[in-house]
């Protein structure tokens, strides 16, 4: 039961992990219908960005905890976000009207592109980082296994839900989000309202960064060590999280992030733990073969 | 005096397939001027080619006697010039209202409720519906919202593609009405393409028939609906030019 809990939590924190960059994977392709294969990658930089914040704001002596973090968030953000905006220009615009496929190969290109980038530029070896948030609370202790909620789990689902309610209320709410939602539902009938449906694009793409870059910088201090190929996996399984929730819909993104983060948790807890990606994968075949729209996906309804 | 629009020589593509062939057409401020053609002639091309997607080749086309030809479609569509497209294109997933709202996204007017209720007393049906998802509506009600979507920015000039199309012959006559209505009181100017031949040509001062991405004929309603060869092509069962 105590071991039960405590999977529970570890579940829910890594699960938003996945469902904040989901949201990436599922905004891109609700705009413009590819996977943006380099989106796990630009979380990869964004926690690459975070750790040079940290320790760049850590040699400035600034030594004030929710400083540091707060900095070294927009940091993280603001730099990713510029990565994905140039990410679209470089590598889908000049494709867009081209045939399916090229997009989703220089998406391919473009993630191998950042991955060697980050290596050779930052090094292909682990990157340590002591724990910045130490400690927790204890829920109880049950036969000599105590149950651990730490702090830094607290702060990744206060952050992400925080985030997540910020976004939503964009989305449903702003004219910005009205927009979005108009340029992924008919891109050319937005285009004939007055829409200037490159710059959407181009904002969905800065919006997925920038919330990429969040979950990164939270992976970091989560995990404490990254290395360059750890968007690789992450991006995988956040692609499967939105597959599974139902790719395009924001909810479902989210949705899909908790549950593959519980999976694999619960996988690595009772099964083995060589073996939780395959767990993780497994469940992206079972979505595609018998739930292709996903849990919260939509099949449209035409009328005539 | 410079024509609202004007077309001279335009050509467009579909890949390969050239689907218009040097159009000359002028629409003048305050009229309303129908395009009539049978299926794959080119009219939905046509109004799509004036508002920059597909983009003309070769040929000019002046609005208000600037050359747009090149504008990209957004920019082209922020100068008065509205669309109700082929087919409709309701965003289906949003509200009545969203859509509506979505047609003054453009001007980023203030005045948005003087907008929708003027939209109203032209559809009454649309505040009806207000909170509902525009997939939800029936053909009619797309329609209807369809144009006013359109209204909702304001334009000197609408586009009306096909809007006829599927609907029975009340809500037909309901939204000729409605188009008349506007022109006369507000003196918008609209470019209507239909295969209801008959209809639009009573409805409109002018006239253009479309063959295979050429205009073959021009006249006032009245002269092209006392032709015979319109007659027999377009009204009496014919389908065929």
């Amino acid at each position: 039961m105590a071991y039960a809990l405590q999977q529970l939590i570890n579940g829910i924190t890594l699960g938003m992990i996945y469902g904040l960059i989901a949201v990436g994977y599922t905004m891109v392709y609700g705009i413009i219908g590819m996977i943006n294969f380099a989106h796990g990658d630009v979380f990869m930089v964004g926690s690459f960005l975070s750790l040079i914040a940290i320790l760049g704001l850590a040699s400035l002596g600034i030594t004030s905890v929710p400083l540091a973090l707060v900095l070294t968030l927009l940091f993280a953000a603001a730099i990713a976000a510029l990565y994905g905006w140039t990410v679209e220009r470089v590598a889908y615009r000049p494709l867009r009207g081209s045939f399916r496929l090229a997009p989703l190969i220089s998406a391919i290109g473009m993630s191998i592109t950042l991955q060697n980038f980050v290596q050779v530029s930052q090094g292909a070896r682990v990157k340590p980082i002591e724990a910045i948030i130490p400690g927790g609370i204890q829920l109880m202790d049950r036969g000599g296994f105590a149950v651990q909620l730490s702090w830094m789990q607290i702060a990744i689902v206060v952050i992400t839900l925080t985030i997540l309610a910020v976004f939503t209320w964009l989305v449903t709410k702003t004219p910005l989000g009205r927009t979005m939602r108009a340029c992924e539902q008919d891109l050319k009938m937005a285009s004939l309202l007055g829409i200037d449906t490159d710059l959407t694009i181009s904002l969905t793409f800065v919006i997925g960064a920038a919330l990429a870059a969040v979950a990164g910088f939270m992976f970091l201090l989560y995990y404490g060590v990254i290395d360059f190929y750890i968007g690789f996996i992450a991006g995988i399984k956040a692609f499967t999280a939105a597959v599974l929730g139902g790719i395009g819909s924001l909810p479902g993104a989210v949705l899909g992030g908790l549950l593959i983060g519980l999976i694999e948790v619960f996988w690595s807890a009772y099964f083995s733990v060589e073996y939780k990606d395959v767990a993780a994968f497994a469940i992206l075949i079972v979505a595609l073969i018998f739930l292709p729209t996903g849990i919260l996906g939509k099949a449209e309804v035409e009328k005539v | 005096m410079t024509a609202l629009l004007s077309l001279s020589g335009v050509t467009a593509f579909y890949g390969a397939i050239q689907a218009l062939r040097g159009i000359d057409l002028t629409v003048e401020q305050g009229e309303i001027v129908t395009l009539i053609g049978a299926n794959g002639a080119g009219k939905s091309t046509l109004m799509m080619t004036i508002c920059g997607n597909p983009r003309a080749r070769s040929g000019q086309i002046l609005h208000q006697g600037q050359d747009i030809t090149q504008w990209p479609t957004y920019e082209i569509m922020r100068r008065g010039i509205a669309q109700a497209p082929e087919g409709r294109r309701i965003f289906g997933r949003m509200t009545v209202r969203e859509n509506l709202l979505m047609g003054a996204e453009v001007a980023g007017r203030t005045d948005i409720d003087v907008l929708l209720q003027q939209v109203f007393a032209l559809f009454p049906r649309l505040q009806e519906r207000l909170s509902q998802r525009g997939g939800t509506l029936s053909g009619g009600e797309q329609q209807m919202l369809a144009i006013g979507r359109a209204l909702m920015s304001r334009p000197t000039l609408l586009l009306l593609d096909e809007p006829s199309l599927g609907l029975a012959p009340l809500v037909v006559r309901q939204i000729f009405g409605a188009i008349r209505e506007l022109n006369r009181t507000t003196g918008l100017t609209v470019l209507l393409v239909e295969q209801n031949a008959y209809q639009a040509l009573r409805l409109a001062n002018r006239g253009y028939v479309l063959v295979n991405g050429s205009i073959t004929m021009a006249g006032t309603g009245a002269d092209l609906l006392a032709r015979p060869e319109i007659r027999a092509a377009y009204l009496e069962g014919g389908g065929h030019a």
